[in-house]
């Protein structure tokens, strides 16, 4: 754009026009096009630093902006983190999900074995155990002192039972249910058991709340979008004389726009650092008295504070969003202000 | 350089500031425009770095139409015009140097030059070794040479002045004129708004008068 008009301004239309050009300005060259790109990367990186120094300049207000919108992104920041805490523990129960499927009454024991071994080949399947008919009962009459009333009975009443584990990353309910589904097609199982509901219900639980995360999540970044192009809108409106004195000078939109970006960009960067200390800070805090409760339930779990990857993800959001912020303020402001 | 072909300037309250104005500057000329105030002196001046746009008739600058050009052409167009104003316009959080470099910065010159530029403006209106000043602290003249380096630290093709000595006292004014002499001597072309009919005499240029909107008498 800039080489192109700038072609069209010197071409010379006539010969008049010509003769001027000559007399005008010996000295008056226009740059060519890789002192302009030379121009633009300058001016950007020149900006990238201005802006940041101007910010310096006016440290409370600036650190007050930039905590409102660290306080805006933690809130997602900290749920999100709360969630992959919750994920890590129940993947230790998600093992858990274990299928019983009895086997007909009176099945051969070297049918159940042969059964037992056909299952146990299966990839899905972590661990299978075969529960003899005699196993069950010994089982049964420790477990639920009915011992006595056990011993009337003349005969076995329990048939044999394969318990099968899945394998991990085959743990889902959807699969679970399908394994099931399988087995009860088998001519020598009789019934199949599987405690699915609580899986089930756990994720259905996980995935509102990952959703409930999204939601807070959108909420949260519009607000964060709004609060930065308001500040760039203020910033505009106080230099507004400015902005008329360099769009006189000969500054094109754009020139006027980079510095107003950038500091959008650094508010949300800003904003994002903020962010992520206090969500840390705050597992930091909650890390001794949930290491306490877990010590209490016996369990290995450790409460996961932000990894660097994720550190990484905030700022980076945190910037997105003050650039977007800063570009919704300029687009519709800067253009209005008209030297006059 | 400069041609202005029966240019009217309507404002949208119905107030008609020029009416069917023609002259025509030549490459390196320097006139004085001059009438009483409300006559359209400023009107006239802000046609030409596009400031405000005639109603009718043509204003060519080198041949190009400021009349049908594009909202982003306009500012590459700004860029090969000087202008002075009454009140300086100077941005008073910066420095002189920061000031008189800002043409040169949208251009994207290297800093290496623009210091060069800078330094070389800031002698030609005698302001050499002030750039680390705040513009607060130098005088109203002073103040007025800042923004006249910045008006031709990027070599314009045509210097133009609204009531560049408006706020000076006599000697100031005389020494502010001499100095647009100086660059109208170094060949660029300058067209000066004022009303110091003494000073317009002394310096013996070309003069275009206006009375209410009209060009009454071009000397």
């Amino acid at each position: 754009m800039k080489v192109n008009s700038s072609k069209q301004c010197s071409s010379p239309v006539n010969t008049t026009k010509a003769k001027e050009k000559k007399t005008a300005q010996a000295s008056h060259t226009r740059p060519g096009l890789a002192a302009l790109m030379r121009g633009w990367v300058y001016h950007h990186a020149q900006t990238f630093f201005a802006s940041l120094g101007r910010l310096s300049r006016s440290p409370m207000s600036s650190l007050l902006t930039a905590g409102v919108i660290g306080i805006a992104l933690a809130m997602p920041a900290s749920l999100f983190v709360g969630l992959q805490n919750a994920h890590q523990l129940t993947a230790g129960w998600r093992g858990a999900a274990q299928i019983s499927a009895f086997l007909k009454q009176g099945l051969p024991a070297e049918q159940a074995t042969a059964l037992a071994q056909q299952w146990q080949n299966d990839p899905r399947v972590a661990s299978l155990e075969l529960v003899t008919p005699e196993q069950g009962l010994e089982e049964f009459r420790d477990l639920s002192g009915f011992g006595v009333a056990l011993d009337a009975l003349d005969a076995n009443p329990l048939p044999a039972a394969l318990l099968i584990r899945m394998a991990p990353g085959q743990d889902d309910p959807v699969k679970v249910a399908a394994l099931a589904d399988e087995l009860k097609q088998h001519d020598a199982i009789d019934q199949v058991v599987l405690d699915l509901k609580w899986v089930e219900r756990l994720y259905a639980i996980m995935q509102i709340a990952q959703r409930g995360v999204l939601v807070v999540g959108g909420l949260l970044a519009i607000a964060v979008l709004l609060i930065i192009g308001n500040t760039i809108r203020l910033e505009i409106e106080n230099r507004r004389d400015e902005i008329k004195i360099i769009k006189l000078i000969g500054a094109t939109d754009s020139f006027i726009r980079r510095p107003f970006l950038y500091e959008g960009l650094w508010f949300g960067m800003l904003g994002g650092i903020l962010a992520s200390l206090l969500v840390n800070a705050g597992l930091w805090l909650l890390q001794e008295p949930a290491g306490r409760l877990v010590d209490l339930y016996g369990s290995s779990f450790t409460v996961h504070t932000l990894d660097p990857m994720t550190i990484i993800l905030v700022i980076g959001c945190g910037a997105l969003l003050g650039l977007s912020g800063a570009w919704l303020a300029v687009a519709r402001h800067i253009s209005d202000i008209e030297p006059g | 350089m400069l041609t202005f072909d029966n240019v009217s300037k309507r404002y949208p309250t119905g107030y008609e500031a020029l009416k069917q104005v023609s002259f025509h500057l030549d490459p390196g000329e320097m006139a004085f425009l001059t009438g009483h105030s409300g006559a359209g002196k400023s009107t006239l001046l802000k046609l030409i770095p596009v400031i405000e746009q005639a109603t009718s008739g043509q204003v060519l600058f080198k041949g190009i139409n400021l009349n049908r050009i594009s909202r982003q052409r306009i500012s590459y167009i700004r860029r090969r015009i000087g202008v002075v104003f009454q009140d300086n316009q100077l941005l008073f959080d910066r420095t002189v140097f920061d000031n008189v470099a800002l043409p040169l910065v949208i251009l994207g010159m290297r800093h290496t030059d623009i210091k060069r530029r800078v330094r070389a403006a800031l002698d030609k209106v005698g302001l050499s070794g002030k750039e680390n000043r705040q513009p607060i602290t130098l005088s109203t003249g002073e103040q007025q040479r800042v923004g006249i380096a910045r008006a031709v630290v990027n070599r314009p093709e045509i210097l133009l002045a609204d009531e560049p000595t408006g706020n000076l006292d006599p000697e100031l004014a005389v020494e502010i004129m001499q100095l647009f002499e100086l660059f109208h001597q170094l060949g660029v072309t300058v067209l000066i708004v004022s009303h110091d009919l003494a000073l317009i005499r002394m310096l013996n240029k070309r003069t275009l008068r206006l009375n209410e909107g009209q060009l009454v008498q071009t000397v």
